[in-house]
């Protein structure tokens, strides 16, 4: 009796958890679609303010260079973490164990840290703040990520599968191609979302690296809150989080493609 | 072109690996050791500037005791924000790992993950809105209670808080739940048939054996707390000065970079202390 009771406490508790990490993403989507300026209730729905995000330059400057910036960076961290997966799980050699535990302090320092050091870095070396600074810093930020999806989905490769393609006349090149890329997709896919998901939400990093004037979304977001609050800034945000929720939702589809089936 | 098989394998070695690594080096390594000796210098040596070594920016830290109070408050808060994301976490984890199952189990699992891969400025902004006087809180509290009620929790250390456990949950439910899914359901039945009653069985096999994953969590949370400052800045305002804040002020409104940097350099060793001193238990979550 007291085991159903505490059964049912405990989903009661995991469902009020539930409301906690979504109530305040809700009444934000909620306020962005709310007339007043103040987020004064009664609720009036108006979509003024994502007419005047339409209108709003900077933060549609922002938005595309916040874009760019992931695209770039999800290409390039994708491609060359890809191919260091590859190379820590096919070879063995000495200082494996050496590469692979480098791969913690990108992700295990925080970014106020690594921030800071990049931005005395690039001075130092004359490159300064802007674009591309910010760029160097978000790959560096999600090649390790795209190295811990890979290696995932292939340690789940079945050696065997190459041997037998290899058995039945098929060169490096052809085995490669038509049986080991195919079996890794799913995980690059995911390595490039992940990628493409550290790049456009990534904050501290491209706080400190980018120009004023030049600056992605997210430090346009938080000028903007310091200044004051701003529906517009509601909207935008909405629009990114939903966005955001998404490609991740799909990131996980793939990345449990093959591990349970 | 006699080249031996092992000097080929090495040369695709080099070639697959160099890349990345050679990246993570320029972004981030190399960085960090410039870091470290700026934190020596007297002024940024840019431009005309004089400058010279010294350990001043270490001195300012030790001589007053405001940097070392701020630190303390940073590893408060840390603490604050982990023990409260535990406790809540936690029973959620095991809800999920062993009374919950199938689809549905799935299902709720990847809704509680999913949070945290949207923006974290964007979710303390919604916070912003909710917690602020005559804001939504308020406003949900005095339509459900008989009495009227003022709650303004903007600008405090609880807003903080409540931010930062709301950012962070999702990694202490996460590794709490891999540990506790890993743990065997007969072992659990063996001790109920021998008599333990629940309490004996959670602090006797589910806690020792899900603690790793537990303290994994910890860790993961505790670490970006410490050297948090854009939500001790959105939800704290004047009450959140914390390590972190004083660290960004030196980059971007004091330009003191020197001693920004040498405070920079020690919050990376009590972030690293913290790492050693947690990797023993963390290596079993591994293994």
């Amino acid at each position: 009796m007291s085991g159903v009771l505490l059964t049912r406490l405990g989903k009661l508790w995991l469902l009020s958890i539930l409301f906690f990490l979504y109530a305040p993403i809700l009444v934000m989507a909620f306020m962005s679609f709310n007339a007043s300026q103040y987020y004064q209730l009664p609720f009036e729905f108006s979509l003024k303010w994502y007419e005047k995000l339409a209108l709003n330059t900077e933060i549609l400057d922002a938005a595309t260079r916040s874009i760019a910036i992931a695209i770039v960076t999800t290409v390039v961290a994708t491609v060359l973490g890809t191919a260091a997966s590859v190379a820590l799980f096919r070879f063995e050699f000495r200082g494996k164990r050496f590469l692979q535990v480098m791969l913690f302090p990108p992700i295990a320092i925080p970014w106020l840290i690594t921030g800071t050091a990049m931005l005395i870095f690039f001075f130092g070396i004359g490159l300064g703040r802007g674009t591309p600074s910010v760029i160097i810093g978000h790959v560096a930020l999600a090649i390790p990520y795209v190295i811990v999806v890979v290696s995932a989905r292939l340690a789940t490769f079945d050696a065997t599968l190459e041997e037998a393609a290899r058995s039945l006349g098929a060169n490096a090149w052809t085995v490669t191609r038509r049986v080991t890329f195919p079996w890794i997709v799913p995980g690059i896919i995911a390595g490039a979302l992940f990628a493409f998901a550290v790049s456009f939400d990534q904050f501290v990093i491209s706080y400190f690296l980018s120009e004023p004037g030049d600056s992605t979304l997210p430090v346009l977001i938080y000028t903007s809150i310091r200044k004051g609050f701003t529906p517009e800034i509601n909207a935008i945000s909405t629009i990114i989080i939903s966005v955001s929720m998404v490609v991740m939702l799909i990131a996980a589809r793939f990345s449990n493609f093959g591990g349970e089936r | 072109m006699s080249m031996t098989l092992a000097n080929q394998q090495r040369i695709k070695i080099f070639s697959l690996l160099s890349p990345a690594y050679l990246w993570l080096t320029v972004a981030i390594f190399l960085p960090l050791s410039a870091m470290f000796y700026f934190s020596f210098l007297s002024d940024v040596p840019f431009g005309q500037k004089e400058w010279f070594y010294s350990t001043e920016n270490y001195q300012a830290f030790f001589q007053t005791t405001t940097y070392a109070k701020l630190l303390w408050k940073s590893i408060n808060l840390g603490l604050m924000v982990t023990g409260c994301a535990v406790l809540v976490g936690f029973p959620c984890a095991y809800v999920l790992a062993k009374s919950i199952q199938g689809r549905s189990r799935e299902a709720l699992f990847l809704l509680v993950i999913l949070p945290f891969w949207s923006n974290s400025l964007v979710r303390i902004f919604s916070w912003a809105i909710v917690l602020r006087g005559n804001g939504v809180l308020e406003i949900a509290l005095n339509t459900i209670l008989p009495f009227e009620v003022d709650v303004n929790l903007m600008f405090s250390t609880p807003a903080i808080v409540i931010g930062l456990v709301h950012s962070y949950l999702p990694y202490v439910i996460l590794t709490s739940y891999l540990a506790l899914q890993a743990i065997d359901d007969n072992l659990i039945d063996a001790a109920r048939s021998m008599g333990a009653n629940k309490l004996t069985i959670l602090w006797r096999i589910i806690l020792p054996l899900s603690l790793p994953g537990l303290l994994a969590g910890a860790v993961l949370i505790f670490v970006p707390v410490v050297g948090s400052f854009m939500e001790p800045r959105i939800l704290g305002g004047r009450v959140g000065t914390y390590f972190g804040t004083v660290i960004e002020d030196q980059f971007v409104a004091v330009f003191n970079w020197p001693l920004g940097a040498a405070l920079s350099f020690i919050l990376l060793a009590v972030v690293l202390i913290i790492l050693a001193v947690a990797s023993p238990i963390l290596r079993r979550a591994q293994t």
